[in-house]
């Protein structure tokens, strides 16, 4: 900055003569004014007065305004929070079993804190918006909650620092408006969104022929959010001249707002040069039930799966004749001919085929009979398994609500029995249904199986999964185990159970005396272990009403605004 | 944070905010430690009155500690915890202040301290107004900051005087012989002998020279440019060398002029003797200090006004750390800066939270361009703070100008100056992509360069705040660029100061 200065000669030598004799030396040559003295005189005079005479600098290009973000700001509590809770930092204190304290973790309360924040439809405070985007930049989870919650002001800022790329690499169009548009709201905002509209028409062509592959992931994903049609159309208009790749991933970007007018673009993909192109196109085509590939595939697989009527059993039986050959056709509707090593190659066609078929062709095929009365029937061979399997993956994949509910059977039954995997079954199956199942499957097997089905139920968990689990809790430590055999439960529990149930939970903490064959020191950890659960519940109950609290001052606002 | 007015009225004075709490945690285990402690769970019979907060917070043991927090002492807050912890404030501590920074929920207004708690507030009190009260007498007998032997005490600031002469004169010496053989040398030259330099000038009891050889030792590996920045520093050096042999000498101020001359090279020729404020700032500057219970007893240093506490920076500097607290004041309009020293790895005692205003004397040290003050008498709580007007202050001008115009005039008094506190009003940030950051008037072609060594976490937060908007900041204006401290939002409706 000292050479903003113009240099006007004075009295004094010029800084830059000075300079050249300073690191000459006076040895070799005699420095102006002729002395060492009178050169640092000279310098220190010239220093001050070129410090003094600094002119201002020409400012570079400003930044664009960034856009206005009407939401209304947090209460003060809640962004008092949201400082203790970044504070934390963004990454999570390892996951692991070892022993945590009595005081709640709060970088695991940062993503329900954002999803409440944005349910009330809250502006984040500017000042955070750096520290909430390195946070989410450290952990992926965080993103879409964080994104919504930045709102425009966030992603202004992520486009002037690279560190924060992601932000504007998808959710681009998360308005965060998710809790916030009022009635009064829908004038402007589709104001502003058909407005998008007609720029979009003009920038995005140019965009797709000339953009960056991540610009172009991102655009044709947010113009198939908002027009299936016509990102279809977009792709299809460059779609052979794409690198492989780029194709798959372009694909992939179709299962949003999938439909049958998807289908003829499907069918061309299945004759793609790349293997994972096609089998890319044959999954979505098998998730349009009526597709021409869901028939072909319900053809096959019911010419190899029939029912068997057993002449004086009071019971028919399945009967499976597994394909003897993957002929060209079936490899191009997606079937993989070389199986995964320890399958024989008839039971992974088989698999492929019924996978694929829409699970109303069994219902036709068995003379009308209910799912649960398809799974009850035997099977002829051993190939139950492989047929149960292969239904429940077509039963995840095509959303089947009933065929779920059949397969994932009765919650008492012995996890290891179920041909599929309960979480991902459930999963389909409604809210309330999960949780009764979850709750009545604790009740029948304890916690050592039940992190993963916990983890598909809805938060807060309803009042019979989370008396299941304490419940359950309290068996596991009067049965004499340490708690951190079930840390991953404990950290759900933190995180899902219903707040109000801290109070139920409170007794609990104390330390229980323990019990005769039970680890030493257990009691003790346990009640440190509950104490953390009661304390995370009741911190999530005060997070919640700091929210709430302004949220009623908000609501009044707009009374007194209309009134 | 909320406009701190509403919670006055209490009487409790304004409740801090988390920032500011988890500004005086003395690392970052503890920040992290003490926020997990703010959460109502492990306090119990937590209340505040009388400007002080205290709690039970439930540990691993069996008896929970007891946490008590001074927050309006006379001498900064101060806290006690019977915890074993080493550090100060303690995680307990921190915890509990956040709690209480979060409201009348956790820790509500109590009608008196508890026994346990008042002992050892009482204590607390009784000594800081015992300080305070012998800093206001002044030479009174037995007072705290008067030395027990007046004679002795001359004696001694005597023998420093001659000493830090004796090494001003061979810096000097050292000066010349470094010109003599030239700066490019020096490139080679490495740091040990720097080093050893200032280990005569921390012997000859120059702080301020040994701590200048040591900045010139770092400048030949500091990149591009080198040579003027170590020609320039090199020549403000012997200028506070020249300084020093120019100070009068003890003995001259009792007996009158009768200083020793010298026959070393630079020695001012006798009668040029520098009169007194630039005299006060050379001795400052060298490091001979001037005793803050004298000075706050001095009426004439003494300035009372609504201090508005603009900003408060931490840095580390070898075994110290050392915090800066920067003031401005409503009615006296100029600036003032408070340090606060502690051992490395604790937090200084001194803390005041950024944004709000104070009714205290500050005494400043003297010198020709005063800026170095000592807290004194507080006259009441923290209260809500307001938005500062800009440097020059000549409305409608450019912000960037006014700026450097400020530190110019200080410059012209105190040559030394790296750079001088102004707020700027009406300015943008502008990110640098490549090269360095700016702040542009919003009107107008002018910026200033942002300092190179700006950590870009504030920088962000900058941004952040302004949105491509203009808005007020305060900071360093320097040579090296400006530095930027503390903002304040251009959207709310009560600009409320963020620290960066």
């Amino acid at each position: 900055m000292d050479t903003t200065a113009s240099t006007p000669p004075t009295a004094g030598t010029p800084w830059s003569e000075l300079v050249t004799a300073a690191l000459l030396g006076a040895e070799r040559r005699t420095p102006p004014g002729g002395s060492v003295t009178a050169l640092l005189d000279a310098a220190a005079v010239e220093t001050v007065r070129r410090r003094a005479g600094m002119r201002p600098a020409v400012a570079g290009p400003r930044p664009e305004p960034s856009p206005a973000d009407e939401r209304p700001p947090l209460p003060a509590a809640a962004e008092h929070r949201l400082s203790l809770l970044l504070a934390r930092g963004g990454a999570s204190s390892g996951g692991g079993g070892g022993r945590r304290g009595t005081a709640p973790d709060l970088g695991e309360l940062l993503p329900q804190w954002l999803a409440a924040a944005n349910a009330h439809g809250y502006r984040a405070p500017e000042a955070k918006l750096p520290a909430l985007l390195d946070a989410a930049r450290a952990r992926t989870d965080l993103r879409p909650q964080t994104l919504a919650f930045a709102g425009p002001r966030g992603r202004w800022l992520a486009r002037l620092n690279p560190d924060w790329k992601f932000a504007l690499r998808n959710g681009g169009e998360h308005t965060g408006h998710t809790g916030s548009a009022g009635p009064g709201d829908t004038g402007t905002s589709t104001g502003t969104s058909t407005g998008a509209e007609a720029v979009t028409t003009e920038v995005v062509q140019a965009l797709w022929d000339e953009g960056l592959f991540a610009e172009r992931v991102t655009l044709l994903a947010s113009l198939r959010r908002r027009d299936p049609a016509a990102g279809l159309a977009l792709l299809a208009s460059s779609w052979s001249a794409e690198r492989a790749e780029d194709r798959l991933m372009f694909l992939d970007s179709l299962r949003d707002g999938l439909s049958p007018a998807d289908e003829p673009f499907l069918e061309q993909a299945l004759a793609d040069r790349s293997r994972t192109v096609r089998a890319t196109g044959a999954e979505l085509l098998s998730a349009l039930p009526g597709s021409a590939l869901a028939g072909r595939m319900a053809r096959r697989a019911s010419s190899c799966v029939s029912l068997d009527p057993v002449p004086d059993g009071p019971d028919d039986r399945i009967l499976v004749e597994a394909p003897h050959e993957c002929d060209a056709e079936m490899q191009r509707d997606g079937v993989v001919p070389k199986p995964p090593a320890g399958r024989g190659e008839r039971a992974w066609w088989l698999g492929q085929l019924v996978e694929t078929a829409p699970l109303a062709t069994w219902t036709e095929r068995f003379g009308g009979r209910t799912p649960a009365e398809i799974i009850a029937l035997p099977v002829a061979d051993d190939w139950q398994q492989d047929l149960h399997a292969a239904w429940c993956l077509a039963a995840v994949r095509q959303r089947d609500v009933g065929w779920a509910r059949a397969l994932v059977g009765a919650p008492g039954a012995s996890p290891a029995q179920g041909p599929g995997d309960p979480a991902k079954l459930l999963a389909v199956l409604p809210p309330e249904e999960r949780a009764v199942w979850a709750a009545r499957f604790i009740a029948a097997h304890g916690l050592s199986e039940a992190f993963r089905i916990l983890g598909v139920c809805a938060v807060p968990w309803s009042d019979p999964l989370g008396r299941a689990v304490m419940d359950a809790l309290e068996i596991a430590r009067d049965a004499g185990s340490y708690p951190w055999s079930f840390s991953g439960v404990m950290g759900l529990a933190e995180r899902c159970l219903d707040p109000v149930d801290a109070d139920r939970l409170a007794p609990l903490a104390a330390v229980p005396d323990e019990p005769e064959d039970g680890s030493p020191g257990a009691g003790s950890y346990w009640s440190e272990a509950f104490q953390r659960l009661v304390s995370t519940l009741r911190l999530r109950a005060e997070m919640r009403a700091e929210l709430r609290g302004e949220a009623l001052g908000v609501a009044a606002q707009a009374v007194a605004a209309e009134g | 944070m909320a406009p701190p007015t509403v919670r006055d009225m209490s009487g409790q004075g304004v409740r801090w905010t988390a920032e500011q709490v988890l500004a005086l945690a003395p690392d970052t285990a503890s920040r992290k430690s003490g926020s997990k402690l703010a959460a109502p769970g492990p306090w119990s019979e937590a209340g505040t009155a009388d400007g002080a907060l205290w709690g039970l917070c439930k540990g691993s043991g069996k008896t929970p500690y007891r946490t008590v927090v001074d927050v309006d002492g006379g001498n900064g807050p101060g806290y006690t915890c019977s915890c074993p912890s080493r550090k100060f404030p303690c995680k307990h501590a921190l915890g509990l202040l956040l709690l209480w920074a979060g409201g009348e929920e956790s820790v509500g207004p109590a009608p008196e301290v508890p026994q346990w708690a008042q002992e050892w507030l009482a204590g607390r009190r009784q000594r800081a107004r015992q300080a305070a009260g012998a800093g206001d007498a002044g030479g009174g007998a037995g007072g705290a900051g008067q030395p027990a032997d007046p004679e002795a005490a001359r004696r001694r600031a005597e023998r420093r005087a001659r000493l830090v002469s004796a090494g001003a004169a061979e810096l000097e010496q050292r000066l010349t012989d470094l010109l003599r053989g030239g700066l490019a040398a020096a490139e080679h030259q490495g740091y040990a002998a720097w080093d050893e330099m200032a280990a005569r000038m921390v012997d000859a009891q120059a702080k301020g020279l040994a701590d200048g050889l040591r900045e010139l030792g770092a400048i030949p590996s500091s990149g591009p440019g080198w040579p003027e920045r170590l020609l320039s520093e090199s020549a403000l050096l012997h200028l506070l060398a020249q300084g020093v042999l120019g100070l009068e000498q003890p003995e001259g101020s009792s007996s009158g002029g009768t200083a020793p001359e010298r026959s070393q090279p630079g020695t001012p020729p006798s009668g040029s003797r520098l009169p007194e404020p630039l005299a006060a700032t050379v001795r400052s500057r060298v490091g001979l200090t001037v005793d803050t219970a004298r000075l706050l007893a001095d009426e004439e240093a003494r300035v009372r006004d609504d201090w508005l506490v603009l900003a408060q920076r931490d840095t580390d500097e070898g075994k110290l750390t050392v915090r800066r607290i920067w003031l401005s004041g409503r009615r006296s309009r100029r600036p003032a800066l408070l340090l606060s020293f502690a051992v490395a790895g604790r937090a200084p005692q001194l803390s005041l939270p950024v944004g709000s205003v104070l009714d205290c004397d500050l005494a400043f040290y003297p010198g020709t361009a005063p800026l170095r003050a000592a807290l004194g008498e507080r006259h009441g709580p923290p209260g809500a703070g307001f938005l500062p007007a800009a440097a020059g202050a000549a409305g409608g001008g450019s912000s960037v100008a006014a700026a450097l115009a400020a530190y110019a005039a200080a410059l012209c008094e105190d040559p030394w100056l790296d750079a001088w506190p102004v707020v700027l009003t009406d300015v943008v940030p502008i990110p640098g992509g490549q090269g360095a950051w700016q702040l542009a008037d919003s009107e107008g072609e002018g910026a200033l360069p942002l300092a190179p060594d700006s950590p870009p976490a504030g920088l962000w937060k900058l941004t952040a705040l302004s949105g491509g908007a203009a808005l007020t900041v305060f900071g360093d204006c320097g040579h090296r660029g400006f530095t930027p401290y503390t903002a304040w939002s251009p959207t709310a409706d009560h600009p409320e100061a963020i620290p960066l």
